[in-house]
């Protein structure tokens, strides 16, 4: 990770992009969104510039409404920002028409939210089979796939589980093993852990640091929780639309608790 | 998986929702399908018409009856191969709810015109030599009992008294539309003894029908036909068999435009139930279908996600109404006994069930399609919690 922060600066996307900036996997230059809330332009994030190094596991934090969740939305390629642009290995995603992003997601970002997303009526073999439905693979190799996402959770005798059968630490390295079936770059995790009880958020944390180390994915994780962001390589701390380096995470993590 | 499979899980997702929405769907197919064919049998005379028949009648009205020696002129028109009388009877079998068409034909030209008619050779033979004798069709001599040797009291009441027939020959129909809930007898009996009765009714015909050689010269023999009787006492009208029938069908034009109006309404009524239930499908579904696209499911995939639910939906409600339509048919049939002399269920009305079926699931699912694929998948996702 690269954080372009300088005193401020850089969140105005003043500083020059310094050498080195093409082996980020993610560059954000100037990157600015607002939402339109009762008639009223409520600006989001302002001006972003950030890199992120392949194979980093960059936490974002901040208070709520700050735009964490904006951030990797834009990111992702889920959202569109009003201005500036954003780079994913070397691809300028703010530039793809929805088909063209539709496809670029579905090879390139692996998607972990909150409360799971699995279609209920699907088993955990068939929601981790899902993206697959999108390549050229044929039944055999998707079941090949499936199959190793899913021990690689730890989930390989829970193949033919229903959501519903499954507990919700169960339900999330599901998830995990959805979003990296495709073998995505990158894996985008919103508050993985935020519906979780300790014990099964540290499971899933374990997980994401596995994929990280074992599997080099570069992961950005949005969390409130801080035993979830010391997992993280480096913290950036997003308030009111500014972005900044985490400096101490646990200073941090009380301000916003008080906050 | 793939994604049949994946719409037929969502389909029965909510049990009783998809289970309450099916058995309305089956109710208004079948519903659908038996007016339908309700109506179709308003037209069985006019669709069971031959083009190489034709009807000639008293111009003024059908109650009035035209002289017996027309036949010889009608016969003499170039291009006329048989002719035959028919006075309708109008009598009553024990009670006039056991209504049946009674004619008084001249059995040999008449039931030549009429090759749909099937009776054994024996039987006819039987019918020809006994005066007292009748022919009935199939359905019937089902109804009510007939069989051959049968006596058959008919109360007049066209042509008063009590009259008595002897059942001779049942004959069946050649095609699933043709009608053999009918009974015809000697028109020269019935006419000797109206002579003895009533001589001034004597001789006088309801209708003539005329076979002729060629059905594309059907307008202008019956032109040729009514040109011999211009100016008479009783002018006559010739038109092909099925404009005739059409013309029973026009007097009650009204009731057969009510019914089909009330079929449609009936899937209008179904298409709105449908419509709610993929509409609320679809609000529910919404960080699904974010998901998806999130995934890189394009608008095009959740859309035919929504489409083959509810397409799905209408396709298993259709096969089962299309499925009891028959039976419902048979039973509605039977009560009827013989005022629908033909009530089948066509391959038209099945065509019409399965389409109304298919534009069910479509257009219920339209809107609910639409913002399916709409869905932004940031707001979508937020729909979660």
């Amino acid at each position: 990770m690269t954080p372009r922060d300088d005193g401020g600066a850089a969140a105005s996307g003043v500083i020059p992009v310094p050498a080195g900036i093409q082996h980020s996997l993610i560059s954000l230059r100037g990157v600015s969104k607002s939402y339109r809330r009762g008639g009223q332009i409520v600006p989001v994030l302002n001006g972003i510039t950030l890199d992120v190094q392949r194979g980093d596991f960059l936490g974002l934090m901040g208070p709520s409404g700050s735009g964490k969740s904006t951030l990797l939305n834009l990111i992702a390629g889920i959202d569109k920002p009003d201005a500036g642009e954003i780079l994913v290995d070397g691809v300028d995603i703010t530039r793809l028409g929805e088909s063209e992003l539709a496809d670029w997601r579905a090879g390139s970002v692996g998607f972990v939210f909150q409360f799971y997303n699995l279609m209920p009526v699907l088993t955990a073999f068939e929601n981790v089979e899902l993206p697959l439905i999108l390549t050229s693979l044929s039944r055999r190799e998707r079941r090949e796939h499936v199959e190793a996402a899913l021990g690689l959770v730890g989930l390989a005798d829970r193949m033919e589980h229903y959501p519903s059968e499954l507990s919700g630490g169960q339900q999330q390295r599901v998830a995990i093993a959805r979003a990296v079936v495709t073998d995505p770059k990158l894996i985008v995790a919103d508050e993985p852990t935020g519906d979780l009880d300790r014990h099964s958020a540290e499971e899933v944390l374990m997980l994401m640091d596995r994929l990280n180390l074992e599997l080099g994915k570069t992961i950005l994780m949005v969390t409130h929780d801080r035993r979830a962001a010391d997992r993280a390589h480096a913290i950036m701390y997003l308030d009111k639309g500014e972005l900044s380096t985490g400096g101490d995470i646990h200073e941090r993590s009380v301000k916003e608790a008080r906050l | 998986m793939n994604s049949i499979k994946l719409i037929f899980r969502n389909a029965f997702r909510h049990k009783l929702r998809t289970g309450l929405t099916v058995v309305g769907l089956v109710v208004a197919i079948m519903a659908f399908g038996l007016l339908q064919t309700v109506v179709h049998a308003w037209y069985a005379g006019a669709d069971a018409a031959a083009p190489n028949r034709l009807i000639t009648r008293n111009a003024i009205s059908l109650v009035f009856p035209m002289p017996l020696h027309y036949r010889d002129k009608i016969r003499a028109v170039a291009g006329v191969r048989r002719v035959g009388a028919a006075n309708w009877f109008g009598g009553i079998y024990q009670d006039p709810k056991n209504f049946f068409p009674q004619f008084a034909i001249d059995p040999g030209p008449y039931l030549a015109m009429y090759p749909e008619y099937r009776l054994p050779e024996d039987e006819l033979r039987a019918f020809l030599r006994d005066r007292k004798g009748a022919v009935i069709g199939r359905k019937l001599a089902v109804t009510h009992g007939f069989k051959i040797g049968d006596t058959i009291p008919l109360q007049g009441t066209i042509y008063p008294g009590t009259w008595t027939f002897t059942v001779r020959a049942i004959y069946d129909g050649a095609a699933a539309n043709t009608d053999t809930s009918q009974m015809f007898f000697h028109w020269d009996y019935v006419n000797e003894t109206i002579k003895a009765r009533m001589p001034r009714r004597a001789d006088q015909v309801g209708v003539f029908v005329v076979q002729i050689d060629d059905p594309a010269r059907s307008a202008e023999i019956a032109q040729a036909i009514d040109r011999q009787f211009r100016n008479s006492l009783a002018e006559t009208l010739t038109e092909t068999e099925k404009a005739f029938q059409l013309g029973f069908v026009a007097m009650t034009e009204a009731i057969v435009q009510a019914i089909r109006l009330v079929s449609f309404i009936v899937i209008f009524v179904i298409l709105a139930v449908m419509a709610n239930t993929m509409g609320m499908t679809a609000r529910e579904r919404l960080s699904e279908y974010a998901t998806l696209k999130a995934l890189g499911f394009g608008p095009g995939y959740v859309a035919r996600l929504v489409f083959g639910e509810s397409v799905a939906i209408a396709f298993i409600g259709a096969a089962v109404g299309i499925a009891l339509t028959f039976p419902v048919a048979a039973w509605f049939g039977a009560k009827m006994g013989t005022l629908f002399p033909v009530f089948n269920v066509s391959g038209e009305t099945l065509a019409m069930q399965a389409g109304c079926a298919l534009g069910v699931g479509i257009a219920a699912a339209i809107l609910p399609g639409r913002s399916a694929a709409r869905v932004k998948i940031v707001e979508g996702l937020r729909a979660i919690g």
